[in-house]
């Protein structure tokens, strides 16, 4: 048997990483006033736009998406009846 | 000099006609080798029309090389390649074949300058795509299959129609731009979004795909909808329902995506959303919407491909593909993961990986002609992207929770199948500009500005958070074994009185057809029975080679065909198809 890979297993390696995100995360917001915006939509200049937009289209899909499985969602076996 | 060579459709068309009869590693370099001959031709063809022909006071044209052909059929065949090393292993020569049929006859409808041959070459594609789902040889795959060729045929039926008008209309069967005007431009274009699998018309894909072998898909996946793609390019640039047909691609299949199971369904609904971004592109027109859109198709084949290797791999390696069963693989397939991880930050667009500087050209088209509702859209999708393929697919598969599945790596072929695609994936990304230079017009793009950069990473990453909040609050939605409706739903539960139909209209014309086939073919047999003999029996052999017959059946078979032909006691239908291929190499000789 080879060897297995097992990083994740530890939960300190997953906390590690989900820091090193968290840290990704704030210098994403705040590399947003060190940069030159060029023209686009008057919103884009709003700061963090982006990252709102995300975040909410997001939430809204899994949202949606819920809603969408009460009404289409039918047994694996549906079409062989 | 050209017209002396054979054009790369029918190449790869004849040349999988030799696969049943090879054996070992002669086998695996020629289905290797094929691939790269046309590869090699294809760099070294000019600019123009080439073999052309006359045929009923028509002009046929098999190679129209353009720019715009030309980057579709380097990437078909790139594709091609990559597929069947990671196919080289399969033992299947029906698959084989069937795969060398459809990427000739997609190269075919690429560089076709005329409806005729593109509709014959469409036809191939059709038939030998299915074979490519039959091949699993589930009772699943027989019934989708079979779904898939009606669907398919009767969406070639309206081609067909659109084409008679067309050519009825300007007297010349030679296309290019045509736009909507008239019906046969209506009817055109309806023929070929059923191949874009453009919403309503889309339901074939995620019914099929998910149904071939482990291989097969990775196939199916590359070239149906992309020559639909390119053909909606020449012919319908700038069609204003495109962009709402685009509009609802990109955002409808991505909810069916978080819901499904099976994870090459995921991928199927992913690759309506991906060609949603294209006709997109199409929609707009303008030149860095046609340029994103032929950039994003280039880049969306070889990164699906990989993605689709990816559950492959899986699927061969642990019997399993569906979310709720599958997770904690990352411990025994590190390589694996690694490449669909490549093949996910590509198709979220993440920056130094391929999509974000196709995808980007096409939301940046749709900002510069101020259409916001569609850049609202487009941006929203791009989020969408990183839930169902960016994170659920890596994420259920390889991470999650550990399913106990302790499956190895794939074996070499079809891993350095996927390093390929994957080194195409960030090779692209980092370094667009050779991709740029293929594009159909002069590209003033740039892509990385700090602005782009940013501003995708934001979207990107937060989204990711949201993810990491919903999954973390127990929120998320569940990963369910079940059946979600879609508008196949329509023929399938109302299948039965369809079928009837069809039965009875269908065996009509073929009867008539029958009758005039027939007729030609005692014509023929008579004419030239002893040539028609050997070339029965060519054909025949590599038939039964196909299906598995050996040694003492098949010499068996072999004596019975010859002595039926030369006693003229051959069943009828044998006959005609012979007689029918006959008059086509009349045709072609002539």
């Amino acid at each position: 048997m080879k060897k297995e890979l097992t990083i994740f297993d530890n939960p300190k390696n997953v906390g590690k990483f989900r820091i090193f995100f968290y840290i990704t995360l704030v210098l994403l917001l705040v590399s947003e006033f060190f940069i030159h915006k060029h023209h686009g939509f008057a919103w884009e200049d709003f700061p963090g736009f982006y990252a709102v937009y995300g975040f909410i289209s997001y939430v809204f899909l899994i949202f949606v998406a819920k809603i969408l499985r009460k009404i289409v969602m039918r047994k694996e076996d549906y079409y062989d009846k | 000099m050209i017209n002396n060579m054979l054009p790369p459709a029918v190449l790869l068309i004849f040349g999988a006609i030799l696969v049943p009869f090879l054996r070992g590693k002669i086998k695996s370099w020629y289905m290797l080798i094929l691939p790269v001959l046309v590869f090699s031709m294809l760099i070294k063809l000019p600019y123009g029309n080439f073999w052309t022909f006359e045929f009923w006071g028509y002009e046929l044209i098999l190679g129209r090389i353009d720019k715009l052909s030309m980057l579709f059929g380097y990437v078909f065949t790139i594709m091609a390649f990559i597929g069947v090393l990671f196919a080289l292993k399969v033992k299947d020569n029906l698959q084989h074949v069937a795969a060398f049929i459809y990427v000739g006859s997609t190269l075919g409808v690429v560089f076709a300058g005329d409806f005729f041959s593109l509709y014959i070459f469409w036809e191939f594609m059709a038939v030998s795509s299915t074979f490519l789902i039959l091949a699993a040889r589930t009772k699943e795959a027989k019934n989708a299959g079979f779904r898939y060729i009606l669907v398919h045929l009767i969406g070639g039926l309206i081609l067909l129609a659109g084409i008679i008008l067309y050519i009825h209309k300007t007297g010349s069967a030679k296309f290019n731009y045509i736009g909507l005007d008239g019906i046969e431009s209506y009817l055109i274009f309806i023929g070929i979004a059923l191949n874009a699998a453009a919403i309503p018309l889309h339901a074939w894909l995620p019914d099929a795909y998910p149904n071939g072998t482990p291989t097969s898909t990775v196939f199916l996946s590359a070239f149906t909808t992309k020559s639909a793609v390119y053909l909606f390019i020449r012919t319908f640039p700038g069609a204003t329902p495109l962009i709402w047909i685009g509009g609802l691609m990109v955002s409808l299949p991505i909810f069916y995506a978080v819901l499904e199971n099976d994870i090459r369904r995921v991928l199927s609904y992913s690759l309506l959303n991906q060609v949603g971004f294209m006709l997109c592109g199409i929609g707009i027109g303008t030149e860095l919407a046609i340029n994103g859109a032929v950039a994003h198709a280039f880049c969306h084949i070889i990164y699906k491909a990989l993605l689709f290797m990816v559950a492959g791999s899986v699927l061969q390696m642990t019997g399993k593909i569906k979310c709720t069963e599958l997770g904690g693989l990352y411990k025994t397939m590190p390589i694996t993961c690694l490449l669909c991880i490549v093949g996910a930050a590509s198709i979220s667009a993440f920056p130094f990986f391929s999509g974000f500087v196709s995808k980007s050209m096409i939301i940046s088209a749709s900002g510069a002609e101020k259409i916001v509702a569609l850049w609202l859209i487009l941006q929203f999708a791009s989020t969408g992207v990183v839930d169902h393929a960016g994170i659920k697919v890596p994420f259920f598969t390889f991470f999650g929770h550990d399913s106990g599945i302790r499956a190895k790596e794939p074996p070499w072929n079809m891993l350095l199948a996927m390093g390929i695609a994957a080194f195409i994936c960030i090779f692209v990304g980092v370094y667009p500009a050779p991709l740029y230079n293929l594009l159909p017009y002069p590209v003033h793009y740039q892509p990385y500005t700090g602005m782009h950069v940013v501003g995708q990473l934001q979207l990107l990453m937060f989204g990711a958070f949201a993810f990491t909040l919903l999954i973390c609050s127990g929120y998320y939605i569940p990963e369910i074994k079940a059946k979600n409706l879609d508008i196949d739903w329509i023929y399938r539960k109302t299948g039965g009185f369809a079928y009837k139909i069809f039965d009875i209209v269908l065996n009509n014309i073929n009867k008539i057809a029958d009758g005039f086939v027939i007729g030609s073919a005692k014509f023929l047999t008579n004419f030239f029975k002893n040539a028609f003999a050997k070339l029965a029996l060519f054909l025949f052999v590599s038939f039964w080679l196909i299906m598995g017959y050996r040694d003492k059946h098949l010499d068996i078979k072999k004596n019975k065909l010859y002595d039926d032909i030369m006693e003229s006691t051959l069943p009828i239908g044998i006959g005609a198809a012979v007689a029918c291929f006959f008059i086509i190499l009349i045709l072609m000789a002539s």
